[in-house]
């Protein structure tokens, strides 16, 4: 079982497992019956028979994958190929940091301490696919960075899948720990290199203690037969700023599930996302951000573009508690609709238990302007850059705060990918 | 001798709240309990046609396969549906029974809303004779409706003198399988008011329907059906009171509205149903299903201010079935103390060009839950459709909650849709600013409140806007410290 390849009944970690397998057991998979997955129906996935334990290993060589890595800056990185560790594409530390393994810090007396403060603590006991995670991980990233260090560069996790498998499913875990006054940028990135099915279960549990900064990117531009689940659990302390921002432009099924929770004050949440889909692709965005301390704040603003059949879903959460007064809490979800077969699902959502807080949700559905569009062309722009360009203009809000230049130009070309054209230039 | 639309008017304004149906004024009820029996003596009660009936057993059968549902944000006690009496007209008042009985706490918000005594007496049923009276008021309205062609009377008594009008219209728009208290509403429903405007007419008054909870221990159940033929246009009133009881009374009303091609229906409800003491106790449960379906260029304009019932449940909803039709809701939700308010509308586009506004304001003070629940869904062939929507909500002290669910589903390229919500509270400066100049903290707060809910006030016919912002006035009363 996982990361105990011996079965250890001694090990703390093994009841948290066996909970876990409970809890899937009487819950077993979502159904679209319930609210949160109302607009998104796992019924396909589960059709598919997924091998979970792969059963041979596979070499990759770096000059196939390395298009997926940033390669033009140098980046600690640990490498995933089919669920396995790959040491020979990684790079990691224990320098001042540590960032390596989930499965060694598990075993490993020296992690000990960190692991009964954090391990499983903010992942949802209740939900089901987050207790498939708990009970059958098998490897993830580890990454603890102590008081008032930056690791020197920024850190890669890659989960590669090569298609050995007909179908595999892949469930890593990564535990991200970023004591007082740290610091850390990620950038992580799931990649099906073959068409055969792929479904990822992935869950994240980051905590930012007091002054911490974590900055998280979430590259999804996988295969059109590649799935993904992921949940991602935040805790906040104190004066923290964690930022995710999400790239949603790939993958079959896409649902993204951001958790978090702040439990400190002066504390600043953000969530960004741009999504641009096509054929019959569907991407989930699920957020929830629970203020649960006073004189916090938290932003969201999501981009949609969508295309052919492809389907959208944003549904965003803010719960002040009766104590967290002086909240401000934000949310903006506008999306763009550009065939006519294409869908959008957009829930937003309040619950406010305070009185003297300051939130709003917009929500706007639309199209291109016509005016704008045509002032372009009769400028000489053809129709198609044109529309380009006010696409980039839509989902340049988002794009502008990601602060990593490299992958600013890398995410700017996946987009000019996706909509077709080359713009000559990059925003 | 024929009324000229000059005198209805003045009668209207003197006259607009004695305007309730009463229709058995023997003391007459039914023990509780629900089964078929029940439901086929109330229909016999009725002297209904037998395709009532079995539309009624029908409804009933669906009713008992289905469970109430969970969903919403609310929590109670679930009522008892075999605890309920199912049937009751207004009995014979106790005779002794005077004004000093009534809780002083009700005859001060009479006061307040400027009832004189009479019409206090009337609205607290005390005698017998004014319920007579009430229905003879009736009769002379219907009158002259009807030299314009107009049918305004009970449903009870339209299905045996229009049977072709409710036989052809009633479940197209809320059918009896449509929830659980819709289907409950159909097996069971007592009385109401039926309505149809003739093509091209335009009613010369505002038709009003005064509802009131008599009875302890029994449910009311009413349905009303409305419908505006071609090109015709009403403003219809809607007024809802109840005695304070310690006990919940449950109020499962259905109201179908067809706005055919080119018909525009206005539909206000002051909904003022006791909301139960400072301690939460009783009130009456408010779970009513109301919706509406435009034909082409149709408009549907639903106004409701919501100031009463324990829990409130409800979604005056449009469906914008053809072209060029315009479904629009305005909003004001009021909670205090241990109210509940789940409300919201839904504006489901069909047809192309389709448009809908949708303004909520909630308010909740003391330690009430105040909810908007919408839906804007715009399906794949409604090219052009259109949506505004705006909730915004007020919070009073730190023990309410405001929240908000709205859903919104485009299946169409061409739609532009807009949602905004805020949530804010009443700013110190500006009480402050009010009380600098000699204007007393409640007053301020009341001033503060209909400003903040004066979108939705001026869409209410003149009268009723008086009456809400006085129902404003009294709901909030005490939530400031």
């Amino acid at each position: 079982m996982a990361f105990e390849n011996n079965v250890d009944v001694e090990h703390p970690v093994h009841d948290v497992r066996m909970a876990a397998i409970k809890n899937f057991e009487e819950k077993g998979f979502p159904s679209k019956k319930e609210e949160a997955w109302k607009y998104t129906s796992l019924n396909n996935i589960q059709k598919i028979d997924f091998s979970i334990f792969p059963k041979q290993e596979n070499a990759l060589e770096y000059k196939d994958v390395k298009r997926y890595f940033i390669h033009e800056i140098d980046t600690y990185k640990i490498v995933f190929v089919d669920g396995i560790y790959s040491s020979y594409l990684s790079e990691t530390t224990h320098d001042g940091v540590d960032i390596c393994l989930m499965s060694a810090a598990l075993t490993k007396p020296m992690y000990k301490q960190v692991i009964d403060v954090y391990f499983n603590k903010i992942a949802s006991k209740d939900e089901s696919l987050t207790s498939l995670n708990t009970a059958f991980s098998r490897e993830g990233a580890y990454i603890y960075i102590p008081k008032n260090k930056m690791p020197k560069k920024p850190i890669e996790i890659l989960h590669f899948s090569t298609g050995n498998e007909a179908s595999l499913l892949l469930q890593p875990r990564n535990l991200i720990v970023v004591e007082e006054n740290a610091e850390v940028q990620i950038i992580e990135r799931h990649q099906s290199l073959t068409s055969n099915e792929v479904l990822t279960n992935a869950v994240t549990e980051i905590f930012a203690a007091k002054s911490a900064i974590v900055d998280l990117y979430k590259i999804q531009n996988d295969a059109a037969t590649a799935s993904l689940i992921d949940n991602t659990y935040v805790d906040q302390k104190d004066k923290s700023l964690v930022k995710i921002h999400t790239f949603s432009f790939g993958g079959k099924l896409t649902r993204n599930n951001l958790n978090f929770y702040q439990n400190g004050e002066y504390i600043d949440s953000t969530m960004k996302g741009v999504t641009i889909l096509g054929e019959k692709q569907h991407v989930d965005h699920h957020t929830l951000v629970h203020h649960i301390q006073p004189n916090c704040e938290s932003h969201q603003d999501y981009k949609g573009i969508y295309g052919d059949s492809s389907t959208g879903v944003f549904n965003g959460k803010i719960i002040v508690d009766k104590i967290a007064q002086k909240t401000n809490a934000f949310q903006k979800n506008n999306n763009i609709l550009i065939s006519d077969k294409a869908s959008i699902n957009s829930k937003p959502q309040l619950e406010i238990f305070a009185d003297d807080v300051k939130c709003s949700h917009g929500c706007t559905i639309g199209q291109l302007d016509k005016d704008a569009l045509f002032y372009l062309q009769s400028r000489g722009i053809p129709e198609k850059e044109a529309r380009a360009l006010l696409m980039y203009a839509f989902a340049n809000n988002v794009l502008s705060s990601v602060r990593i230049p490299e992958l600013k130009a890398r995410i700017n070309k996946l987009i000019a990918k996706k909509l077709g054209v080359n713009l000559g230039f990059d925003l | 001798m024929a009324y000229t639309e000059e005198e209805l008017k003045k009668e209207l304004e003197t006259k607009e709240y004695e305007y309730g149906f009463y229709t058995d004024i023997e003391s007459d009820t039914f023990p509780i309990g629900l089964n078929e029996e029940i439901v086929i003596a109330i229909s016999k009660k009725k002297e209904e046609p037998e395709w009532m009936t079995l539309w009624r057993l029908e409804a009933f059968r669906i009713w008992k396969s289905m469970e109430e549902p969970t969903w919403a944000n609310v929590h109670y006690d679930k009522p008892d549906f075999q605890n309920i009496s199912y049937y009751s007209a207004p009995k014979s008042a106790d005779p002794n029974k005077t004004l000093d009985d009534v809780d002083p706490d009700l005859l001060e918000m009479y006061r307040k809303l400027g009832i004189s005594v009479d019409e206090q007496k009337k609205l607290q049923n005390v005698a017998v004779d004014i319920v007579v009276d009430s229905v003879s008021v009736a009769t002379t309205f219907k009158k002259t409706l009807a030299e314009k062609g107009i049918i305004f009377m009970p449903i009870s008594e339209a299905i045996k003198e229009h049977p072709e009008l409710v036989k052809k219209y009633m479940g197209t728009v809320v059918p009896q399988k449509d929830n659980f208290y819709a289907a409950l509403n159909s097996a069971v429903f007592t009385d109401g008011s039926f309505c149809y405007i003739p093509k091209g007419v335009r009613c010369p008054m505002e038709l009003s329907t005064y509802f009131r909870i008599n009875q302890a221990g029994t449910g009311q159940f009413e349905r009303t059906l409305l419908i505006a033929d071609e090109d015709s246009y009403v403003s219809y009133l809607e007024g809802c009171t109840a005695p304070s009881r310690d006990e919940n009374q449950l109020h499962a009303a259905v109201v179908e509205l067809i706005a055919l091609d080119g018909a525009e229906i206005k539909y206000s409800t002051v909904q003022n149903w006791f909301p139960g003491n400072k301690e939460g106790k009783g009130g009456v449960f408010n779970f009513v299903t109301k919706r509406a379906i435009c034909e082409k260029n149709a408009k549907v304009s639903w106004t409701q201010v919501e100031t009463g019932s324990a829990v409130t449940w409800k979604y005056p909803s449009c469906i914008l079935k053809g072209d060029n039709s315009i479904g629009e809701f305005y909003s004001i939700a009021v909670t205090n103390n241990y109210q509940q308010a789940d409300t919201g509308t839904k504006m489901v586009h069909l047809g192309k060009n389709t448009k809908s506004t949708i303004i909520s304001k909630g308010i909740s003070a003391g330690k009430s839950q105040n909810s908007y629940r919408g839906l804007v869904q715009v399906n794949s062939r409604a090219d052009g459709a259109r949506n505004f929507s705006q909730c915004d909500s007020l919070l009073m002290g730190n023990e309410c909650g405001a929240h908000t669910f709205p859903y919104i589903e485009a299946k169409n390229k061409t739609a532009m849709i807009e949602h905004e919500a805020t949530t804010s509270k009443i700013g110190e400066d500006q009480i402050f600013y009010c009380n600098q100049r000699g204007i007393p903290t409640e007053k301020a707060i009341a001033l503060i409140v209909n400003g903040f809910s004066k979108e939705v006030l001026n869409k209410l016919p003149m009268e009723f806007a008086v009456e809400a912002q006085k129902l404003l006035e009294i709901s909030l009363e005490g939530s400031v410290g």
